[in-house]
């Protein structure tokens, strides 16, 4: 079949015509580091491939810090980028002024250095690009509008144009700014959440004596600016705190027409360059641009296929970066399609990691105006987004809330962080941006230490949750299929399992109880709802025996940690909790105060004792006014998920979509015990993890315990930092929190063995890992770490003296 | 306005020796400002002012256009006001304690005072689309009084569609301009509502049922409602749609909005009227409706549905209308006629409502019988009841209201009653694409500014971003520098624009601060706002402006509808 591209207007007319061309890899995430890479590398050959003069000039790029802060935030970038083998450095502000004489530097702290960042004309680049895919026998159509995509059961089967119809098995919907309404278009519509903002570039006529062509591209995220250099003069933006967003309502040609300049809106990024580069006050002018760029709800672009029609792939919402992005994303893309996943994990861009929730126009709108600015401000750890909150939240969101509750948001699910005590009081939200210890780390040290004590109440309604029952052993049959640990366990207990995919890598890990012999209830991160329904669906038989329910606002789930859980249940019980009665990973449907039919299970998704109770939401508010008013004199507390997560990463529970993705497989973190290898039929991912296990893995999930950092004054390490094994470059972290009963820092991380010679991988053994130093980087600093594979127990457990205890610890808090 | 029978030009011989006196127990933070005063206004004050028996201070000093105090007491009362000891000793005193120093508010002082009771409303967009002819508003209260007697009510009506705005201005006391803040628009909107729904509101109360909501409201905090008063208020406006459900007569008539609003005025005046006749058996409702009918307010209420806007209008607070001509100039067009002496018509009018041989009591000195400024008002039964209905009323009442001379005296030459009326004036306009805003004020701020300054002021702050022709470089040669030159240069002048982000409060600044060319003059103002309590109401009346703005794509769809 033939490979066909279809532009609405003429190719390479949108924003890509008046995309600024600077091709930058410095960026946060290392899937989008690798991304650019690949597409500089693409580029750079592209005219010799095709002939076609693409103006590719490798400048470099100079990225300037006002701030201590934003250094830190460029060291960090600069040690991942070193790591996957891109250049970089930080250089003084002396050497910024030698490699760009036009610049004011007095207000600069540092700078990175990224010398083969490149600049190209972007049209030229997708002319070069078509060019090449019709000599290799792709047809492009121009000026040809979709009409929609037409779709049956659930497959793409063609396109409807308003110049016919063509027939095809896989569509790519990458309408920039208009993917959104193409989506909707389709008869089963495919949520693509992006909005455009209008976005202002300024044009200069040359300098009297024209910029070199290799002088090198300026950011000044502090400033809010970027400046390249262009046909002698200068080409500058920027991306400003007050954004404006535009076409709200879709396609409108009245608004499309008024896109004018408005150099009110651009007098502080004038203001910001004419501070930056003084003498650019005599440069004439020729044009201020206004070409919106597409943005999306979480500052990452989307790519993927659709939940719900096979075949529907979607390339989109570049946030000001597809130059960037383009190549590499290509790339991925076109893997996907071929071989059914990419050769790395894009979870992060996933399509799916979105639901039609992140849809409405009103939330779009308000999100992408805080996320346009975001693109130049700080990024700091543990950052939450303000707009577009309070959409999903749990029945006991206002009492929470009165309590103190902070919250973070997950999937548009308000979580609690932790709980302010009435007579604290914290940072406002700017000043509260740190790399260093956060002003929360008593409050939560005290959440932590209740857990461990006595016993708290986490609100953790957003997990994703499902029911599959079926009327006879389907639904035994297929989970038996798609999850790697046995489930056919007797009634009433609790599996963790991994849902692999073909080559024994992680899809979903989650934690399936077996409520009857035909019916299953499985607990999933909270993002997986869209992703674990589609993997579900994808492989589930057309049978209607077999019923797939998606229950996750159905109940109210509330953890219950700490070794006085079991006495505040069998009071609100009288049922005997005790481990005899009720041992760990059981699951029983109890009454619990007056209201009946809670699931109580015994797990809490952190290593510590306690259960979850799975409430109808009905219930929600009487079982915790019980659960508080009973638990009171065990000394009950809320907590938040800050709390969750040191207590959690202390005993080495690792998390999907934080730790493990579809590329880490059970082997490679210590968890052969929850694969069933041999459990009587075969399961997705089986042949990979045999041959796994007989030939070793190539990568191991290792905990590591910070030795000689200061929690006061060190930064605090984040996720993706760079392991050093015996000063070589084994891997990054992938979480990290502080142990409040190790009293140290923890991170989480794989260890790769590369080959000393060639930089192969080769096998990880237990060995290997345990007779290495380790080093962490953070931010350029190396941090010594004790490498385990196994959580330490009770090692330094603060065990509480008798003469410590006082009278007030008798008082209920 | 004070309750208390306070001085003003006739009746009192005020003594001119005799100089106001100020307690001893007066609230230190206030003792702070007398220097300023005594440097500045203490020779207006001198002779004019005198001291009254509950610790208020009226004073009407002669360069006050008007005087907000609109009783006389009887000329007895006049041997209340022995001072017991003079300012002037007084303010020596002071003197000595403390060296003289001018006293100034900042900037952001200033700001939290002006802003203290502001509050703005955007229709909220469903979506990016707004269909509603109004845009939203923004009003503010500064008080002179202590309590503020003015009042202020805004809601959208939620089983009609249109929205009410009200300005309030009370007068004796704030009781009478609370209720009829509260109470009036409930009025209104049973008024506008169709039998049908009339019978389903009906229904639901008689079987228990949730109610249809009526209005929503949009309320400063400082806003309140009564919570005493509520049911009591409820079972009156239950019997007025019951009885319109039975005066209807089953064809289904299209509801004229300008008699709703006459009904709703003429309705409400004559339940507060009833309420305080029947009394109440619990004493504190009891004493609370015989006060609301014993002191006054004005209205001023705007109905604004689609293009069709009308203003409903008792006493003499003002709607305006700003209309922005082709050329982007502002011109003022008068929505409503003041009912004072300064109405002809209506002085007309009450001559010949009662007998010739009254024609020249019945508006004496620019005053109703020569005490109200309003002609027309809620409440103020003095001025509506006959005299014996007064007296048992009186007698029967509670104590507090007995011992209340105020309320005993019968206004002069009171033979014909009632010489006034709460019937509205109702005037209809249909919006044009360009009325950009409508100002609705008590009389607080039109004493104060001219009406076309205010239209002006108004106008240009709404504007003021897009008055600005955007710059386009089109050809010409411009550099860098010149075009951020000029860039800053349209910053700076937004920038004093934008110190309100509320229209209200703008218009109060130019209306309390406004030196004699026009401009806010921060001295002034300052001086202004840090008059004591006692001493305020002498300068500056209570200001409350709603400030309504037009969605002028809506109404210019409106007019190409048809």
């Amino acid at each position: 079949m033939a490979e066909v591209v279809l532009s609405q207007k003429r190719l390479a007319a949108g924003s890509t015509r008046f995309c600024a061309g600077i091709l930058s890899t410095a960026r946060h995430l290392t899937i989008e580091q690798k991304m650019a890479d690949y597409s500089n590398k693409l580029y750079h050959q592209l005219e010799q491939e095709t002939g076609i003069h693409t103006g590719y000039i490798r400048t470099g790029s100079i990225f300037l810090a006002q701030t201590q802060d934003r250094l830190i935030s460029l060291k960090r970038i600069n040690s991942r980028l070193n790591v996957i083998g891109i250049p970089s450095e930080i250089i003084s502000p002396k050497k910024v002024a030698e490699l760009h004489p036009l610049l004011n530097v007095h207000d600069l702290v540092g700078a990175m250095h990224v010398p083969e960042d490149a600049v190209v004309s972007s049209a030229d680049v997708a002319l070069a690009l078509a060019s090449a895919a019709s000599q290799n026998g792709v047809q492009i159509y121009d000026r040809t509008t979709i009409l929609h995509v037409m779709v049956r059961k659930g497959q793409v089967t063609g396109v409807e144009t308003d110049k016919g119809q063509i027939q095809c098995h896989y569509f790519v919907n990458c309408a920039g700014q208009w993917a959104y309404e193409l989506g909707l278009s389709n008869e089963e519509p495919v949520s693509i959440p992006l909005h455009a903002c209008e976005h202002f570039y300024l044009l200069t006529r040359p300098w009297e004596t024209p910029l070199q062509s290799n002088t090198p591209t300026i950011v000044d995220a502090d400033g809010r600016i970027y400046i390249r250099n262009w046909q002698g003069g200068i080409l500058s933006g920027g991306f400003e705190k007050n954004p404006k967003p535009i076409f709200t309502e879709g396609k409108n040609q009245l608004e499309i027409q008024n896109l004018q300049e408005d150099w009110d809106h651009f007098e502080p990024l004038l203001s910001s360059l004419l501070r930056r580069m003084p003498e650019l006050e005599t440069l004439e002018i020729m044009k201020l641009v206004n070409c919106p760029e597409t943005f999306t709800p979480d500052m990452r672009c989307i790519m993927g296929e659709s939940p719900s029609v096979r075949g529907y792939f979607v390339l989109a919402g570049m946030n000001s970066a597809g130059l960037s992005f383009g190549g590499g994303a290509g790339r991925y893309l076109a893997e996907w399609m071929v071989h059914g996943y990419p050769s790395e994990s894009v979870w992060e861009l996933d399509l799916k990691r979105f639901g039609a929730l992140q849809s409405s126009r009103t939330f779009l709108r308000h999100r992408v105006m805080e996320v346009m600015p975001l693109l130049y401000d700080l990024k700091v750890p543990r950052w939450d987004f303000q707009t577009g909150r309070q959409l999903r939240t749990s029945p006991l969101y206002d009492r929470l809330d009165a309590q103190g509750a902070r919250w973070m948001e997950k999937h548009g699910f308000e979580r609690p962080k932790y709980f302010v005590p009435p007579d604290k009081d914290l940072l406002a939200l700017e000043q509260s941006k740190t790399f260093y210890k956060p002003d929360w780390f008593e409050i939560v040290e005290s959440e932590v230490k209740c857990c461990k004590e006595a016993v708290c109440v986490i609100d953790m309604s957003s997990f994703t949750k499902f029911e599959i029952t079926s009327t006879g052993d389907q639904a035994l049959e297929i989970l038996q299929y798609l999850f790697s640990n046995d489930l056919d366990v007797p009634v009433g207990h609790i599996v963790h399992t991994g849902m692999l995919n073909e080559g024994g890598g992680y899809e979903n890990d989650c934690s399936i109880a077996r409520l009857s012999k035909r019916s299953f209830f499985m607990i999933s991160p909270t993002d997986q709802q869209v992703h674990c329904w589609a993997w579900l669906k994808k492989y589930m038989p057309e049978d209607s025996n077999l019923i797939l329910e998606d229950v996750t606002w159905k109940y109210t789930a509330l953890n219950l940690i700490g070794p006085r859980a079991v006495d505040v249940l069998s009071e609100l019980s009288y049922a005997p909790m005790t481990p005899d009665h009720f041992p760990s990973l059981f699951c029983k449907e109890m009454s619990v105060g007056y209201a009946n039919g809670i699931r109580v299970m015994s797990m809490t998704h952190t290593g510590e004792p306690g259960f979850m109770l799975y409430i109808p939401i009905e219930y929600a508010l009487h079982v915790y006014n019980e659960v508080m008013s009973v638990g009171q004199k065990y000394g009950i507390r809320n907590a938040g998920y800050y709390a969750l997560r040191s207590l959690r990463v202390e005993k080495f529970f690792a998390f999907w979509g934080q730790d493990l993705n579809t590329l880490t497989t059970p082997l490679e973190c210590g968890r052969e015990s929850r694969v069933k290898l041999d459990k009587g039929m075969d399961f997705i991912g089986r042949d990979a993890l045999l041959q796994q296990k007989q030939n070793g893995v190539y990568k191991r999930l290792t905990m590591f315990i910070l030795d000689d950092h200061d929690t006061d004054l060190d930064l605090w390490p984040w996720w993706g930092e760079p392991i050093y094994r015996n000063g070589q470059y084994v891997g990054k972290t992938t979480s990290s929190a502080y142990g409040y009963t190790l009293e140290r820092h923890v991170c989480l991380g794989f260890v790769h063995n590369f080959s000393e010679d060639t930089g192969e991988e080769q096998v990880v053994t237990a060995d290997f890992i345990n007779r290495g130093e380790y080093e962490i980087d953070i931010a350029g600093q190396r941090f010594q770490a004790k490498a385990k594979l196994y959580p330490v127990t009770s090692l330094f457990t603060h065990k509480r003296r008798k003469d410590d205890v006082e009278l007030s610890d008798l008082h209920g808090k | 306005m004070c309750v208390c029978p306070g001085p003003r030009r006739i009746g009192i011989p005020v003594r001119s020796s005799s100089l106001p006196l100020f307690s001893d127990a007066m609230p230190a933070p206030t003792q702070l400002f007398f220097p300023l005063i005594r440097n500045c206004e203490l020779s207006r004050i001198y002779g004019t002012a005198c001291y009254c028996h509950h610790k208020h201070l009226c004073c009407s000093p002669p360069y006050i256009p008007q005087s907000r105090l609109r009783y006389t007491p009887h000329p007895t009362y006049a041997t209340f006001y022995r001072p017991k000891e003079s300012w002037w000793q007084y303010t020596q005193g002071r003197r000595y304690a403390s060296t003289p120093q001018k006293f100034y508010l900042t900037p952001p002082q200033v700001n939290s005072i002006l802003k203290a009771n502001e509050y703005s409303f955007k229709v909220p967009e469903f979506d990016g689309k707004n269909v509603s002819s109004v845009l939203g508003f923004d009003s503010n209260q500064l008080p002179a009084n202590a309590p503020i007697e003015d009042r202020r009510s805004a809601a959208t009506c939620l089983q009609t569609r249109g929205m009410l705005l009200g300005v309030f201005d009370g007068h004796a006391g704030c009781a009478c301009s609370q209720a009829v803040s509260e109470r009036l628009f409930y009025y209104i909107a049973v008024s506008l509502l169709p039998h049908e729904t009339l019978l389903e509101i009906e229904n639901a109360v008689e079987s228990g049922r949730a109610l249809l909501p009526i209005l929503q409201w949009h309320k400063h905090p400082n806003d309140y409602f009564s919570k005493e008063a509520s049911k009591l208020y409820f079972n009156s406006l239950r019997t007025y749609w019951q009885e319109l459900i039975d005066l209807n007569t089953g064809e289904s008539t299209e509801i004229d909005v300008k008699e709703a609003l006459i009904n709703a005025f003429k309705r409400l005046d004559n339940d507060i009227s009833l309420e305080a006749q029947v009394g109440d058996p619990n004493s504190f409702l009891n004493y609370l409706v015989l006060r609301v009918a014993f002191s006054g307010a004005t209205a001023c209420v705007a109905h604004v549905d689609g293009v069709d806007l009308h203003v409903a209008n008792t006493g003499d607070s003002r709607a305006m209308l700003g209309v922005q001509e082709e050329d982007g100039s502002w011109s003022a067009v008068t929505l409503s006629n003041d009912h004072n002496a300064q109405n002809e018509r209506e002085v007309e009018r009450l001559k010949l409502e009662h007998p010739k041989n009254e024609a020249k009591s019945v508006v004496k000195q620019d005053r109703l019988l020569g005490l109200l400024m309003p002609f027309r008002a809620f409440g103020d039964v003095k001025f509506k009841w006959s005299i014996d209905l007064q007296k048992r009323v009186i007698e029967s009442g509670p104590d507090q209201l007995n011992d209340n001379e105020y309320t005993k005296f019968i206004p002069p030459n009171y033979y014909t009653p009632p010489y006034l009326t709460a019937e509205p004036e109702v005037t209809y306009h249909r919006l044009r694409p360009q009325d950009k805003f409508l100002v609705l004020a008590t009389d607080g701020l039109w004493e104060t500014m001219h009406r076309q300054d205010v239209v002006r002021i108004v106008g240009e702050y709404l504007t003021g971003m897009h008055h600005q022709e955007p710059i386009a470089v089109g050809g010409y040669k411009v550099t860098l520098g010149q075009m951020h030159g000029l860039l800053t240069e349209r910053r700076a002048k937004m920038s004093s624009v934008f110190e309100d982000q509320n229209a209200a409060t703008h218009l109060i600044r130019h209306a309390v601060g406004n030196n004699e060319f026009g401009a806010v003059d921060h001295e002034r103002l300052s001086k202004m706002l840090s008059l004591p309590e006692e001493l305020a109401r002498m300068y500056r009346d209570d200001i409350t402006i709603i400030v309504v703005q037009f969605n002028s794509h809506v109404v210019g769809a409106y007019q190409k509808q048809e």
